[in-house]
């Protein structure tokens, strides 16, 4: 259907999550259909191929690349093991012999006499998928994976950093605008899901790594702080693969920004759960969101839950206000305008009126809010 | 896409939409009593990712934008474009350009890094790709190196270039046997092989194929570089788009549809903005630079001596990409632009959250002069970029050994000078929608330092994307809607080169004699601008012209010469004759004070942000 969206994060306490999880390569299903899983679960798993490293063996013995296949003491497809000798010339009626050897482990996979090089392939990698949720396998995928579903609650954050990762919740800060502080990070936070406030400072972030916590969930976070976390600054925004020992979901955005409260009571509600999370970013095309999926129902997901239906904006529809100068407010459309109007920058824009909890109204672009998903 | 035979004589409405990144833009054409004039344009995000993942959901929203505004139904009850045109229904084509989905992303690889692999890139950026690495064979990279580095890229496609015909097959042989090691997995879709166009030596054709046929999707076409001395660069590009259309548009979300809809084949958006560059400076004989600073690229076209070259700075944009600008250039060059003070821990937190909220705007003035301040940074680094890209045949007659063919930094000089320039054209979404359109005058100037008398000109509401496109099927309405719809005649700046060592002095004395045949004269004093005003002609929409004569001071250059007079008309525009006699090359002060009251200075000469925006601390 075209009609105009406004893009919004979800936040939910009843949804079907589905994910896949599939091999890079093909390789071997290790679940069956309607199996139920838990986040460490390995579902499947794979070979990969080792790495390759090309040997100049025309060069190595002085001979011309025509004659290299010649000189092979191990022919293509032969296993080799490192520091066996795999070539080898002589010359001057046999007097000087010239060897080339194998530094890994292997196989010879090609043998080129038009250049003189030999490509030899190191021992395969294994390479295993976990399901990441606990939930149901609802479909095998032959020699490539399966798909996993759940019903939970779900939560999407802005940004994130690090991996997949799961643990119980536990909410440390008070309340929705509570700054997550290092006196509040103690060894207890072990393998577990803390969740803060309006800000998460760098030296929290660092104790919680030190106790082992497994993620952070959090309103805010400073980039000063995540510059000096990544050590370097972040050019775009593609994370999900650093590997610094904890995995951390902003649900807001950069600065100090109170959780929305909605988030903070439902993350609440399911203190002590387990929650799999994912900081995994990419904001380009194939956006992907940080995540928390609270898995509830695992039997039988296969039924219920309609998904949410995609509105664009109405009178009513509740909203966040994602810039300057109501950063992070939420409130409800009051009013669309259609003609443009004259910003502050002096842009023309399409508008909306917002009220806020507070009452007070704003005009605000339509491009500078989101929506709030709820169902 | 609908094989439809096109005949320009019965084109009489024309449907265009691009899909950008972050935005899909549809216009409305029509022939009006002869003339092809651009009707209304309409907007809407794209809709390649989640939770639509269907480009052309974008498309319908932005087309029943254009419906709206138009009064002219479109759309069927299957949300099907109706063609042909019967009144006040429907349209006689659709066409349609893209970069959604990140484009078409290429690795490259050729024999020296100088030569063939530069070549190549050219051949890829030329056919609208951005190039994710150039592998080379003196590339100083290990060849386990250059295998793990084609692994892990995940290309759409690659293109295999080396020796000369008749030349080494050695190298290029290798390389290929790199790729086939590698065994490069392609970015979209799976269970279908890479393509790899091999465009060298004619024979290594034979050794390249048995190498690669089995594993990936191999075609062969002319050397790129048949002679050292001459690129052939045409069969590789137009192989790249026919690829770009089979494989990897077919596999991004929606395309396919698209294309179904689409009456001849979609362009990638760099190819047809480029092409309709290079129209313009065919037809009007001059050397231009053009400019499109989207979200996520900065992508710059120039010809420079009837040689055209197009650099994309991949990572250099004013949403998705704002932090890299951020970093690549650092906030003091960042903060040279802006004539108040910002606390930086708070700057930091607004760049990223633009960066993961790409598409906001700023609705406060000092966010404005901020992402302007960006913005000036982006261009400046891309066109450094570029500079060093567009650059005369490298290991051509100045080769005397061997060990000289393979150094780098051998010959070469850039094609960009900035004094022959004739004509900046700017695009994008701060440059096009800016304000005020001072605005984009100055952040171009700023961010290109034009020398002599120079142009300037913004797409107004970019659709040179469309127009590129529309130009391979009916010319004519291109050309009409290029020049009386697309450009906004900003004016022209008058900026002599050389510098004033002390600081203070003349740089050049001025008279220019006005349409209504008022004279201005006067001294541009070393440091100052001077803004004229000088329109456009209300009927014809293209700028007035004023006969200007320049004096350069001793040691400045106008464009005849240090200290040599010039003579000749000069065009307005919506913003008039900019004089800029801040020298070339061009520093901002560094004294905190001083670069503050220099800044409000020019912005208030060029009434760039209400004074009131320039008064705060």
């Amino acid at each position: 259907m075209g009609h105009a969206y406004t893009p919004g994060l979800k936040v939910t306490e009843e949804i079907r999550v589905s994910k896949e999880r599939i091999l890079p390569l093909k390789g071997e299903v290790l679940v069956a259909k309607g199996a139920k899983v838990e986040p460490d679960t390995v579902v499947a798993q794979t070979y990969l191929p080792g790495p390759v490293e090309p040997v100049n063996v025309a060069n190595l013995l002085g001979v011309p690349p025509e004659d290299v296949p010649e000189c092979m003491l191990k022919k293509e497809g032969e296993s080799i093991k490192a520091g066996e000798v795999i070539a080898r010339s002589s010359s001057f009626f046999g007097m000087f012999k010239s060897e080339v050897k194998s530094k890994t482990e292997g196989k010879v996979e090609n043998v080129s006499h038009i250049t003189g090089q030999v490509l030899l392939r190191g021992m395969p990698m294994p390479v295993q998928v976990k399901a990441y949720l606990r939930g149901e396998v609802m479909e095998v995928h032959p020699k490539e994976g399966v798909t996993v579903v759940c019903i939970g609650a779900f939560v999407q954050g802005i940004f994130g950093i690090g991996g997949e990762t799961h643990g119980a919740v536990k909410v440390l800060s008070a309340d929705h605008n509570a700054v997550l502080d290092e006196k509040d990070i103690t060894p207890e936070c072990k393998e577990l899901v803390v969740v803060g406030g309006s800000l998460v400072t760098a030296a929290a972030l660092k104790k919680a790594i030190a106790v082992g916590a497994a993620g952070i969930v959090v309103g805010g976070f400073d980039d000063r702080d995540l510059r000096d976390f990544l050590g370097y600054d972040l050019g775009v925004a593609i994370t999900g693969s650093e590997d610094l020992g904890i995995t951390l979901v902003v649900t807001e955005g950069f600065g100090k920004i109170a959780m929305a409260e909605k988030t903070f009571q439902l993350l609440k509600r399911h203190q002590g759960e387990l929650a799999c999370i994912n900081g995994a970013t990419q904001i380009r095309a194939g956006v992907i969101r940080p995540e928390v999926v609270i898995p509830k129902i695992t039997v039988g997901a296969s039924a219920m839950v309609k998904d949410p239906e995609i509105a664009g904006l109405a009178i009513g529809s509740p909203v966040r206000v994602i810039r300057q100068p109501y950063f992070g407010r939420l409130g409800s459309v009051s009013d669309l305008p259609a003609p443009l109007q004259v910003l502050e920058s002096e842009s023309h824009a399409r508008v909306l009126q917002v009220e806020f909890d507070g009452k007070d109204k704003a005009i605000v672009p339509r491009a500078n809010v989101e929506m709030i998903e709820e169902v | 896409m609908t094989e439809k035979t096109l005949d320009p004589n019965k084109i009489n409405v024309i449907l265009a939409t691009d899909c950008g990144s972050t935005t899909t833009k549809a216009i409305l054409i029509e022939n009006r009593g002869g003339e092809y004039r651009l009707i209304v344009r309409g907007e809407a995000p794209t809709t390649v990712e989640a939770p639509f993942e269907d480009v052309t959901m974008g498309v319908l929203n932005a087309v029943g934008e254009v419906e709206e505004l138009s009064g002219r139904k479109l759309l069927d009850e299957n949300e099907r474009i109706i063609s042909p045109a019967n009144g006040n229904v429907g349209t006689d084509i659709y066409i349609s350009t893209s970069s959604a989905g990140g484009g078409l992303q290429m690795m490259v690889a050729g024999v020296v890094r100088s030569m063939t692999a530069e070549s190549a890139e050219r051949a890829a950026l030329g056919a609208g790709s951005i190039v994710m690495d150039v592998i080379a064979s003196n590339d100083k990279r290990a060849p386990h190196e250059q295998i793990e580095r084609i692994r892990r890229l995940r290309p759409d496609m690659i293109l295999l270039s080396g020796g000369v015909d008749g030349g080494t097959t050695t190298h290029v042989v290798e390389l290929a046997e790199l790729i086939s090691a590698a065994d490069p997995r392609p970015r979209l879709g799976t269970g279908y092989k890479l393509p790899v166009i091999f465009a060298g030596n004619k024979d290594a054709a034979a050794a390249v194929k048995d190498t690669l046929s089995e594993k990936t999707d191999l075609s062969i076409v002319d050397n790129l570089r048949p002679v050292l001395e001459r690129e052939n660069l045409l069969p590789a590009r137009e192989k790249i788009h026919d690829l770009f259309m089979e494989h990897v548009m077919a596999q991004a979300p929606g395309y396919r549809k698209l294309m179904s809809w689409a009456d001849s084949p979609i362009m990638p958006t760099p190819g047809a903005v480029g092409s309709i560059i290079k129209r313009v400076s065919e037809i009007e004989g001059i050397e231009v630079v053009g400019v499109d600073i989207g979200g996520a690229t900065t992508d710059v076209f120039s010809v420079f001596q009837g040689v055209f070259n197009r650099t994309v700075s991949a990572n250099l944009g004013m949403s998705y990409s704002i932090s890299n600008v951020f970093a690549e250039a650092g906030l003091p060059n960042v903060m040279r632009w802006v004539p108040f003070h910002m606390d930086e821990r708070d700057l930091r937190n607004r760049v990223k959250n633009k960066m993961i909220r790409p598409t906001t705007i700023p609705q406060m003035m000092e966010e404005l002069i901020f992402e302007q301040a960006i913005a000036k940074e982006a261009l400046r680094l891309a066109f450094i970029q570029h500079k060093s890209f567009a650059t005369v045949l490298k290991g051509v007659q100045q080769q005397r050994t061997i060990a000289d063919a393979f150094d780098q930094s051998a010959s070469g000089g850039t094609l960009v000078s900035m004094m022959t320039l004739n004509m900046l054209i700017g695009s994008g979404g701060v440059l096009s929608h800016a304000p005020r359109r001072q605005q984009a005058a100055l952040m171009m100037i700023d961010a290109f330092l034009p020398e002599g008398v120079t142009r300037l000109a913004v797409d107004s509401i970019f659709m040179m994307p469309q127009l590129g496109v529309l130009a391979e099927v009916h010319p004519k309405a291109a050309t009409e809607v290029f020049n009386k719809d697309c450009l906004i005649h900003l004016g022209t700046c008058i900026a002599p080169a050389g510098e004033a060592k002390s600081g203070k002095g003349s740089v050049m004395d001025y008279s220019i004699e006005f349409p209504d045949g008022k004279v201005e004269k006067g001294t541009l004093e070393f440091g100052t601008m001077k803004l004229f005003k000088l329109g456009v002609d209300e009927k014809t929409s293209l700028p007035l012209e004023a006969k200007a004569v320049l004096e350069p001071a001793r040691g400045f250059d106008v464009g005849a010469g240090k200290g040599q007079k010039v003579e000749r008309n000069i065009s307005g525009g919506v913003v008039g004759i900019i004089l800029d006699g801040r020298g070339r090359p061009f520093a901002v002060p560094t004294d905190d004070k001083l670069r503050v009251a220099k800044l409000r200075e020019w912005m208030l000469e060029l009434d760039i942000y209400p004074r009131q925006a320039l008064e705060r601390a």
